[in-house]
């Protein structure tokens, strides 16, 4: 059923035939994973801890190829990108890492957010400073700007992660394990924050953006016009929407 | 190791206009923690070399009457040989060491992957600067030691009353410098802060890393530095024999 509705509308991220495998050993993992996303979705996509959702989010994304298959993004297949081609298409593709969001420790917070823009749009660091203003406010890191970010704790770290992935406006972005170990507050805010992007309202500015979020725990995530996946197994366990999730219910 | 500095030479070339933003402060920051900030240390080096190797130099010449040879000893052995591979130790075991745990740290903590996520080419923002910020370093350290070693080690066979004018020991050295040490000296320091910073982020960045084998890393980073120094060096003598 998923698919049906992927196939309604533009298909930005597409797996066939995908295996993935973990970085460290090369061990597949996860196999045969045929998969749509399409423009404006918001895909959840669970499984238990080990279960090999960071590789395939990673894998999905393009930071690491697949052990088989073919992943396109926006109807281009990585495996055959030059270097410029493939920077252009990383950069509409934005990707929030779990655990504090691996921030650049010799760099401010405002610095972390800002370096992309300086780097793609060959900025200097004040002008790119000013152009993340707004980006600040809603994240709310606005107070903490000018220190450095591993100062900060990880509930905030996370969110410079967001930031720094929300810095070149992509059009699809990947949340791994956003909210694991965060305190309750942290968790509501996330999940407003992304219904917001994902509804185009706030910060977004009228753009629906393509969200898809790895979770090993299903309670935050159970909001209405999202897409559910499973890995179990080392498959894809389940497809589809909420009610077939067996974990969901 | 060969195939990392040829990407690194290709992506300093190819993207030499990219990114300018970012990249030339990334290199003054590294111009100033490996030049600018070694001064003072460099100053002391240079007088003790001056006292201990060069003062001394001159008055065992003097006393075998072979003053007129000074100069050309002062550039052989300050000049060619002891000013740039001192700046380039010094320059290794302070900096080149903070690579390693910077870089391996880094990579271990999945900086190198965030990176990559957001589009920034590793080797340009992390390694690319350090090469270029490596070479300027050491190759002005050396000027700045070169010229407080020489006037340093001349005020200590001045206090030792060796009957050498100034202006004649001067001469003597504008006599013994050639055109090919200043291109050769160029060259070799160039080279030495390549081949430091080249090293140093190999071993930082190239093979994944637990945060438990930095420190493992560093020191087989250092060996190979100094390894590879000395082999350079060797490599610079028998040019200057052939020149």
């Amino acid at each position: 059923m998923a698919q049906e509705i992927s196939q309604s509308s533009a298909t930005l991220i597409e797996a066939v035939g995908a295996s993935v495998q973990r970085t460290s050993s090369h061990r597949v993992v996860i196999e045969d994973v045929n998969w749509q996303v399409g423009a404006g979705e918001y895909w959840v996509v669970g499984g238990r801890h080990g279960s090999g959702k960071s590789a395939f989010l990673a894998t999905m994304a393009g930071l690491q190829r697949p052990g088989a298959g073919v992943i396109r993004h926006f109807g281009r297949e990585l495996a055959g990108l030059s270097e410029p081609e493939s920077i252009a298409l990383r950069k509409r593709v934005g990707f929030v890492f779990k655990g504090g969001g691996r921030m650049f420790p010799d760099l401010t917070v405002a610095e972390n957010v800002a370096l992309p823009l300086r780097y793609h749009r060959d900025w200097a660091g004040g002008e790119a400073i000013d152009a993340i203003q707004g980006l600040l406010e809603a994240t709310v890191l606005t107070g903490l700007a000018d220190g450095t970010a591993q100062s900060l704790t990880t509930g905030w770290q996370q969110r410079v992660g967001l930031a720094r992935a929300l810095a070149l406006e992509p059009e699809v972005l990947f949340l791994d394990e956003p909210v694991a170990g965060l305190e309750a507050s942290h968790r509501m805010w996330w999940r407003d924050f992304l219904e917001q992007l994902s509804q185009g309202a706030g910060w977004a500015r009228g753009r629906k953006m393509t969200l898809i979020v790895a979770t090993s725990d299903y309670s935050l995530w159970g909001g209405a016009r999202r897409h559910f996946g499973h890995l179990k197994d080392g498959r894809w366990d389940c497809l589809g929407e909420r009610s077939e999730i067996p974990e969901m219910n | 190791m060969g195939a990392f500095l040829l990407i690194t030479l290709g992506v300093a070339l190819s993207k030499s206009n990219t990114a300018r933003a970012v990249i030339r402060p990334a290199i003054r920051a590294q111009v100033v923690r490996a030049g600018v900030d070694l001064l003072p240390m460099v100053a002391f080096l240079a007088c003790a070399l001056g006292l201990a190797v060069i003062g001394q130099t001159v008055f065992l010449l003097n006393r075998f009457g072979a003053e007129n040879y000074a100069g050309m000893v002062m550039v052989t052995v300050v000049v060619r040989e002891l000013g740039p591979i001192v700046a380039a130790l010094l320059v290794m075991a302070r900096v080149g060491a903070a690579n390693v745990v910077e870089l391996g740290t880094a990579r271990a903590l999945g900086a190198v992957e965030a990176l990559d996520a957001l589009g920034i080419d590793p080797i340009h923002y992390l390694v690319v600067p350090r090469v270029i910020g490596l070479a300027l370093a050491i190759f002005s350290l050396t000027i700045y030691l070169i010229f407080i070693a020489l006037v340093s080690g001349y005020l200590f066979a001045f206090i030792e009353q060796v009957p050498l004018e100034p202006g004649k020991y001067f001469a003597q050295l504008a006599d013994a410098l050639l055109w090919q040490d200043f291109v050769l000296l160029a060259l070799k320091t160039v080279c030495y802060g390549m081949l430091i910073a080249i090293i140093t982020c190999y071993q930082g960045l190239a093979a994944p890393l637990r945060l438990d084998e930095v420190s493992r890393a560093t020191t087989k980073a250092i060996a190979k530095c100094v390894v590879g120094m000395v082999l350079l060096d060797a490599v610079f003598i028998v040019v200057y024999l052939v020149v």
